[in-house]
């Protein structure tokens, strides 16, 4: 594993908070996942291409927008490895890379008025980096 | 309190009944559960057995910490010796508080025999804290040390 | 002075990997005392013996300290070698350092530093050792066996075997536990009623067998060789002597909305019932919740058509209070309820039935007379989706069942497969699996047959979600190999859901003071040397009390326990522990508090002549009765005066313990 994989890797498992070790490759997330046909990348994939540092093919696949967040995954592992947080996590990395996708700190104080709802400022709050 | 030896390294000594947390240790042992060297087990038949005389008399021959592990409980080989160990101990250890033996320094944990894994961590932890707390400067026996 | 040998064993490079044992050694030499101290290969072996022995004759040592492996291992060994040589066994003191030392440290030196320390603390507590004599106790020749399922009744038909008494005791009214609720047994397909009851008639009809159905045990007292038991039988309202099983006052009983359990409750019993039709004893028992008798005082129709008048609405709980001098644990277990997963609609739908559930449907004795027909409108059945590890294989942190292996669920599942594939061709089965786990005697063959032979499609994954549509239940789950996800139109899901032990299991380890692990499974005294033997001196585990097993297991087991329990009985006398409590009579002052923490009431007191210095009157002392002490050392803490001690573990020693410890 070359040093940038290794640093994809850890940065992912950061985020998420995930140890893909406890994996028992059940399947039981696949089961249960809404958009499994819409994936490329599977959640079962997810957690085992993770595991062996193949971050940079999950960020480029276009399975990480299908996820829905419902978190069904998450719920029914029965080793509690929680796959949702780690599609989560890569999509953050990606969206993090772009860095068209990123807020300035100055321009979410501009925003920020009265009118605007919650959602939108917990939003742009997500794409603020320093 | 700071460390002023930096080669200062805890005296702990541990008290484990034979019956639950001795056979907890073996099991660490024989799962190579590492926990640091500066934890020496003594075996007694039950925690019951520990009397403060011998607390108090680590604290005064310079121990940093005692740790008592029994059997959980009810679960104890002679019905109710845990019991009897966690009261008497409870009133020790709030006597050698106002001694100002921290409480940090004293510890009563249940350890079964197929736990091997929390007798490690429990190791672990109160190396941990007792590191922490530095060197043990009450109760010492001035006769005992060592210039 | 004392001449003391210390002896430091390297366990091959177990111990030698991380302790210089050498270093020990020697440094052991300058310990005052130590006049002997040598280091070598395998002290446990034959020839590290015959070390000890000739070490102990030449330099005539008065005691000796092994450095080597836990004395939970062999401070036995050593004490025995003492022996031979002449020197009193509990003149031994085992330093243990390796599982308390080289096995947990990497470094070599901070290794060999505190081998050293533990070493002198041995040797400390040495000095202050005096020679102990072991006592004798008797041993009364009858076995207790709790449980009265197929690990029950095994051993105690080998102990009875043998030509002693066993009292088996069950908490249902009839013995036969989990086995008599199947319908066929893996992996030869016997039926599961056909080679289990003739056992149950073997275990009835023999003299030296006492079958107490229906009753628990309530408490124990005592110790290995001589425990006390008080059973209670709980009141049938049934006279047992009296009933023939003729069962024609369950036909007549008009309360038949009862749950039958035998049947995991999926029809209606009478109030006054016979679990089922091999029972043992084939007596009926009468549910005081559901006897409108019982409740209300007007029916009385059982008591009018039996022939044989055993029918007694008076009739009360009884005590049974006996000796034993052995008790065997064989509780078994339950599967676990699926309802608090809220997984796979269980609890929604009639039709997800566990497998047990299952095992009652196509049983000739069961809910349906043995077609297999869905509980929910009693149709057949025509596509069936089996899920493996339900409840099993969790992550301990989350609460979604249990963490071990349940063992027994992939060869059932097999089982159940074949089955239904050999009776009804036209019925499609999917297994949905994590890993199929055969390890036994032609268990994997069994498994390749079901796929093979019966065409049973077995799926590698798991389902995620179990929903109703119409009539059918919609299973979702993945399909790894294939790597899609499929959809299954189910008529009928069965869940092969974990075991776990009877709930009755831990009051029970509490009551025999024997240990449990964290899933209420009791824990063997060693994990491989000693399987059926609990860590507390004659306790032992007979099936799947002890861990997940199948039935061949199991019976391997029992017989097992049951060889233990005869080499037990058939000694007239045990060797007692020396190490027990024992009062300084110049010391004491008779305040009873030592007699107060007793759990044994090993501590009488009585008026006695002291003489000492200074001293010669008539006092009231504690005494110490050797034979019922266990030695746990309670009242030694207790006693004011420091009056009450250990032997073998006592104040002067482990403060000598602690004194090297801190040094």
């Amino acid at each position: 594993m070359n040093n940038r994989v290794k640093t994809l890797t850890e940065t992912a498992l950061l985020i998420s908070g995930v140890n893909p070790k406890k994996c028992m490759k059940c399947g039981k997330c696949s089961g249960t996942c809404p958009s499994y046909d819409k994936m490329e990348y599977h959640p079962h994939q997810f957690v085992s291409m993770v595991e062996k540092g193949q971050i940079e093919k999950l960020m480029n696949s276009a399975s990480i927008y299908y996820c829905l967040s419902c978190m069904a995954c998450v719920e029914r592992c029965p080793r509690g490895v929680e796959p949702g947080k780690l599609v989560e996590a890569v999509r953050l990395m990606k969206i993090r890379q772009q860095d068209a996708n990123h807020k300035n700190g100055n321009d979410i104080a501009r925003i920020a008025d009265e009118n605007v709802p919650q959602q939108l400022l917990m939003a742009a709050m997500r794409k603020y980096r320093k | 309190m700071s460390v002023t030896n930096p080669n200062w390294k805890p005296k702990i000594v541990a008290f484990c009944c034979n019956w639950c947390s001795y056979a907890g240790a073996d099991l660490a042992g024989s799962g190579r559960m590492s926990y640091p060297a500066d934890v020496k087990i003594i075996r007694v038949p039950c925690s019951c057995r520990v009397n403060p005389m011998f607390i108090l008399r680590a604290f005064e021959r310079g121990a940093d910490g005692v740790i008592i592990c029994g059997c959980h409980p009810g679960d104890c080989h002679y019905t109710s010796g845990n019991y009897y160990a966690r009261r008497r101990l409870t009133m020790l250890f709030s006597m050698l508080d106002y001694l100002g033996i921290e409480r940090g320094r004293t510890r009563v944990e249940w350890v079964s025999a197929a736990e091997g894994a929390k007798f490690s961590k429990t190791m672990n932890e109160f190396v941990e804290t007792i590191t922490n707390l530095g060197e043990n400067r009450k109760l010492g026996d001035i006769r005992c040390k060592k210039s | 002075m004392q001449k003391i040998g210390v002896f430091v064993c390297w366990c091959g490079s177990n111990i030698a990997g991380t302790v210089d044992v050498e270093a020990v050694a020697e440094a052991l030499k300058s310990v005052p005392g130590v006049v002997y101290s040598v280091s070598y290969q395998y002290m446990c072996s034959a020839a590290g013996q015959k070390l000890i022995t000739d070490a102990i004759n030449e330099y005539k040592l008065d005691g000796i300290v092994v450095a080597s492996c836990s004395p939970r291992m062999h401070e036995n060994t050593f004490r025995k070698t003492a022996e031979a040589a002449g020197l009193n066994p509990y003149m031994v003191e085992i330093a243990n350092i390796r599982e308390q030392c080289s096995w947990i440290h990497k470094d070599k030196e901070e290794g060999t530093k505190k081998a050293i320390v533990l070493a002198k603390a041995a040797v400390a507590k040495l000095k202050n050792d005096k020679p102990l004599k072991a006592g004798t106790s008797q041993v009364t020749k009858r076995a207790l066996v709790i449980g009265g399922g197929i690990a029950g009744i095994q051993t105690a038909l080998d102990v009875a075997d043998a030509g002693y008494e066993v009292d088996i005791v069950e908490q249902r009214p009839t013995i036969g536990g989990r086995m008599a609720q199947l319908d066929k047994t893996f992996p030869t397909l016997d039926c599961s009623a056909c080679i289990l009851t003739p056992k149950m008639v073997e275990a009835s009809q023999n003299e030296k067998i006492n079958i107490i159905s229906y009753a628990k045990v309530e408490k124990v007292s005592g110790f290995v060789g001589s425990f006390k038991a008080t059973i209670r039988k709980k009141a049938r309202f049934v006279d047992e002597t009296k009933c023939t099983g003729c069962s024609l006052c369950m036909q007549k009983c008009p309360s038949k909305k009862g749950k039958d359990e035998f049947n995991m409750n999926m029809n209606n019993r009478p109030a006054i019932y016979i679990p089922f039709a091999q029972a043992i004893p084939n007596v009926a028992v009468i549910d005081p919740e559901q006897c409108i008798k019982l409740k209300t005082g007007k029916c009385g129709l059982c008591e009018k058509v039996c022939a044989a008048g055993a029918i007694n609405y008076k009739m009360e709980d009884e005590l049974i209070e006996r000796e034993y001098g052995a008790i065997v644990v064989a509780t078994g277990f339950k599967p676990i309820d699926p309802s608090p997963l809220n997984e796979y609609g269980y609890a929604e739908n009639a039709d997800v039935v566990t497998s047990l559930e299952l095992e009652r449907l196509m049983n000739a004795a069961g809910p349906t007379k043995g077609t297999l027909l869905r509980p929910s409108d009693g149709k057949h059945p025509h596509e069936i989706v089996f899920i493996q590890c339900v409840g099993s294989r969790c992550d301990e942190n989350t609460e979604r069942g249990k963490p071990y292996c349940s063992k027994i669920c992939c060869m059932y599942t097999a089982k159940h497969a074949m089955l239904i594939r050999d009776k009804y061709p036209d019925t499609n089965v999917h297994v949905f699996y994590i890993d199929v786990r055969t390890p036994g005697k032609n268990f994997d063959e069994f498994y390749r047959r079901a796929v093979e032979q019966y065409g049973v499609d077995y799926i590698k994954g798991m389902v995620g979600k179990v929903a109703k549509e119409g009539d059918k239940l919609m299973v979702r789950g993945s399909d790894l190999i294939n790597n899609q996800q499929v959809e299954i139109a189910a008529d009928l899901v069965v869940l092969a859901t974990a075991i776990e032990p009877d709930p009755s299991a831990r009051s029970i380890g509490t009551m025999l003071t024997a240990s449990m692990d964290t899933n209420d499974f009791f824990t063997e005294a060693h994990a491989k040397l000693r399987p059926v033997e609990s860590p507390t001196a004659g306790i032992f585990l007979s099936g799947v009390a002890q861990g997940p097993k199948d039935v061949p297991e199991t019976v391997a087991q029992a017989s097992a326990a049951a060889s233990k329990v005869i080499g037990l009985l058939a000694k007239d006398h045990l060797v007692t522990n020396p190490c027990v409590a024992e009062s300084n009579e110049l010391m004491c002052n008779g305040c009873s508090q030592c007699e107060k923490v007793c759990p044994y009431g090993a501590i009488t007191y009585i008026e006695k002549e002291v003489r000492g210095p200074g001293v010669r009157e008539v006092r009231r002392i504690a005494q110490v009765n050797p034979a019922v002490c266990q030695g746990c050392g309670a009242c030694t803490v207790a006693c004011p005066s420091g009056a009450m001690d250990l032997k073998g573990f006592s104040n002067k020693q482990i403060m000598a313990e602690v004194d090297q410890i801190c040094l």
